[in-house]
């Protein structure tokens, strides 16, 4: 099933440097902030220990192979009963699912910056919730793992995890393929071009902020 | 400016004579696009915490919502987010680049360090590579894992060190990897977890891009009853204003009763700001600050007050005298319930420690309260001081009021596990064999932060946040008891 999603990491074991780093959104300039994909719905309150337990906190963001294998283990810590879907299936180390609806609050707890690390090493491009926690928030850009979308919509009660959506962050609007219904989106605002760029660093040098000693 | 000739000379013909004119005008220098200046502004009233930012970012004040760049005192950083921060920082500055102050970092392992967990005690030696590089003048090294003692820089729990080491002060400006270096805010200073990237930012700049927060203003007024301390204060308010209450604001606490505090105390209520969503807590410094203060730092500092004329976008105001012990319910900080209404839950073990209780003030309170009942525990009662110190304070401190016995030797009397070595230990779970982990679905009684499901490891263990009187009660009775039971 690795073998499929990306040939390079077949290679893996023997070849360090061929480590497929799908990380960050990369968007090139001129192309629409539109992503489409299948949604993973989760409610209000998910907090940084049930998207990255912490005894997954010694792997370290900034070494490859472990950014790599914090994305296997994105959203474990939620509880099975209420989630009987994995984020990432057991065995995989990418998600299915590159969209991610939250509620109130979504990303509360530690400021632990391997929460969106991990969600982006998955996989995960957007995420689309009611509100945010201000560290997690600010991580997000600051990496450039994922935009973090704001709506007005309690989407949580109206999606379901499998449910193909596009997120047209151009358009400020969600639309429900199952359906056809779309709901409006908040603009992501001065954060897009942070995000697209691929974090505040990268963004910095583009816009000639910062030189590299 | 000389103009060598008039350029109209009178002349009998009737013309006018023109004499070559050479004119050598000097160019005033340009000067550029007018600032404004500030002379005659009038001073905006400023909270604390808008007048701290103000006075580190060159603004003769500022405003809720204000994006400015603020300089940093300083940055702290631990085991488990310390080897990313100085990834990203050799990744986007260069492999020889300079940290911005030597003397301005703090690292502190303290996350995952008693553990036979091989990567946790690589970022330990990741942490002491970085340290020698860049000649980190305050690394609290621990290299002997089988005998904390045995390492003498080593400290624990990295908000209680920072305190403890003198590294907080009155006026500052203070960033750390953790979400709970709010707790710094207990001094009267501006203090706020970071992730990595920004960390990283900070190391090569001394400077971060931050939004000025509005404050929501908590007044706890009246005597504290005798079985009542500080975390269950912190629990009536976030239970009151839920876990995002806070979000993005600043909370400031004042009060008689936060007056009365000592340092332990007040820090266990900043500590958990960030669980109702907060930016950063602040507490009015004064002569119990400036005692604790100057006991462990000579450096200066300039504190800092909110002006009488500030504005707050909440008020929010207590008797405490009618507050009774309470507790979180899992699976949230905001769940709040009486202790005393969740008698009928039977509990399998008990915890005190962390940077939020397992001060030396908590196990001074746990243990008086373990002193007066003269009984044993009915439960596994685990006990982590947060740092070195705490751990000599239990040891050697002779608790006020019994009969000078020390709260080790009352704990051990009550039958609780031994005291462990000072670190987070379970508090965030951790690697598999961390100490007092749960790893299994149990109940606990803890003195610590977050009770978000799987928190303390197992995702099936039930939490109930609580006070060190609350958890100790709850450890005799073998349920969630109020403490008032053994007073």
């Amino acid at each position: 099933m690795l073998l499929q999603r990306c040939p390079v990491l077949a290679a893996r074991p023997s070849r360090r440097a061929a480590v497929c780093v799908q990380a960050k959104v990369s968007r090139s300039e001129g192309e629409p902030r539109v992503i489409r994909g299948k949604c993973f719905v989760t409610r209000d309150n998910i907090d940084t220990d049930q998207i990255i337990p912490a005894e997954y906190l010694t792997l370290v963001p900034s070494k490859p192979e472990e950014y790599e294998k914090l994305g296997s283990y994105a959203l474990i810590g939620l509880p099975d009963d209420l989630y009987p879907e994995r984020y990432v299936k057991e065995g995989e180390m990418k998600t299915e699912y590159p969209v991610i609806i939250g509620g109130q609050n979504f990303g509360c707890g530690s400021s632990r910056e391997h929460a969106p690390v991990s969600l982006g090493a998955a996989g995960a491009k957007v995420c689309v919730a009611e509100s945010y926690a201000r560290i997690f928030f600010r991580n997000c850009i600051a990496t450039g793992e994922l935009y973090p979308c704001e709506t007005g919509v309690r989407l949580c009660d109206v999606l379901k995890t499998g449910t193909e959506v596009t997120v047209d962050m151009d358009k400020n609007v969600l639309t429900d393929h199952s359906t056809g219904k779309t709901y409006p989106l908040q603009e992501i605002g001065e954060a897009g071009p942070v995000i697209d760029a691929g974090g505040i660093f990268e963004y910095a040098r583009r816009q000639g902020m910062i030189k590299v000693a | 400016m000389a103009l060598h000739a008039t350029m109209n000379a009178p002349c009998g013909a009737g013309r006018v004579a023109r004499r070559s004119v050479k004119v050598s005008a000097v160019a005033a220098t340009p000067t550029p696009a007018r600032t404004p200046a500030a002379t005659g502004s009038v001073k905006r009233a400023m909270t604390m915490t808008e007048k701290i930012l103000a006075n580190h970012s060159d603004n003769a004040s500022t405003k809720p919502g204000d994006n400015i760049w603020t300089r940093v005192d300083k940055l702290m950083t631990h085991d488990v987010c310390g080897p990313g921060t100085f990834g990203i920082f050799q990744k986007e500055f260069g492999p020889n680049a300079k940290v911005w102050d030597n003397e301005r970092v703090v690292i502190i392992p303290d996350h995952y360090i008693f553990t036979s967990d091989a990567r946790a005690n690589r970022n330990v030696d990741i942490l002491r590579d970085m340290a020698t590089k860049y000649n980190i003048k305050y690394f609290y090294d621990i290299k002997d894992r089988s005998n904390f003692k045995a390492n003498p820089d080593y400290k624990g729990v990295c908000h209680v060190a920072l305190a403890q080491e003198g590294h907080c002060k009155p006026g500052e400006v203070l960033f750390g990897t953790d979400s709970h270096t709010c707790n710094a805010g207990a001094f009267g200073q501006f203090a706020t977890g970071v992730g990595n990237t920004d960390a990283g930012f900070i190391l090569g700049t001394g400077k971060l891009l931050i939004k000025v927060p509005p404050t929501m203003r908590f007044v706890m007024d009246g005597e504290m009853p005798e079985y009542l301390l500080a975390k269950d204060l912190i629990l009536q308010i976030i239970g009151e204003i839920s876990v995002a209450g806070a979000t993005y604001k600043a909370m400031e606490f004042a009060g008689s009763a936060i007056e009365g505090m000592n340092m332990d105390e007040r820090m266990t209520i900043c500590n958990m700001v960030v669980e109702a969503g907060g930016k950063n807590g602040v507490i009015a410094p004064d002569q119990t600050t400036f005692d604790y203060v100057r006991a462990r730092t000579d450096e200066a500092f300039e504190p800092v007050y909110s002006d009488g004329s500030a504005q707050y976008v909440a008020d929010y105001k207590w008797d405490v005298s009618k507050l009774e012990p309470l507790v979180a319910a899992p699976h949230s900080p905001d769940n709040r319930k009486t202790a005393r209404e969740c008698s009928d839950v039977k509990i399998d073990r008990v915890y005190i420690g962390s940077c939020t209780g397992g001060k030396t003030e908590d196990f001074v309170s746990a243990a008086k309260l373990f002193y007066r009942a003269k009984r044993q525990v009915k439960v596994p009662t685990y006990l982590v001081p947060a740092t070195q110190k705490v751990w000599a304070d239990v040891y050697t401190m002779p608790v006020p009021g019994c009969d000078g016995k020390t709260a080790a030797e009352i704990f051990e009397e009550a039958g609780c596990v031994t005291p462990a070595a000072p670190s987070c230990a379970a508090c965030l779970g951790g690697p598999r064999d961390t100490f007092a982990r749960m790893n299994e679905p149990e109940v606990c009684v803890s003195t610590t932060n977050r009770n978000f499901p799987g928190r303390m490891g197992h995702k099936e263990g039930q939490i109930y946040l609580a006070s060190p009187y609350t958890a100790a009660a709850s450890a005799l009775k073998g349920f969630v008891c109020d403490p008032r039971e053994y007073m």
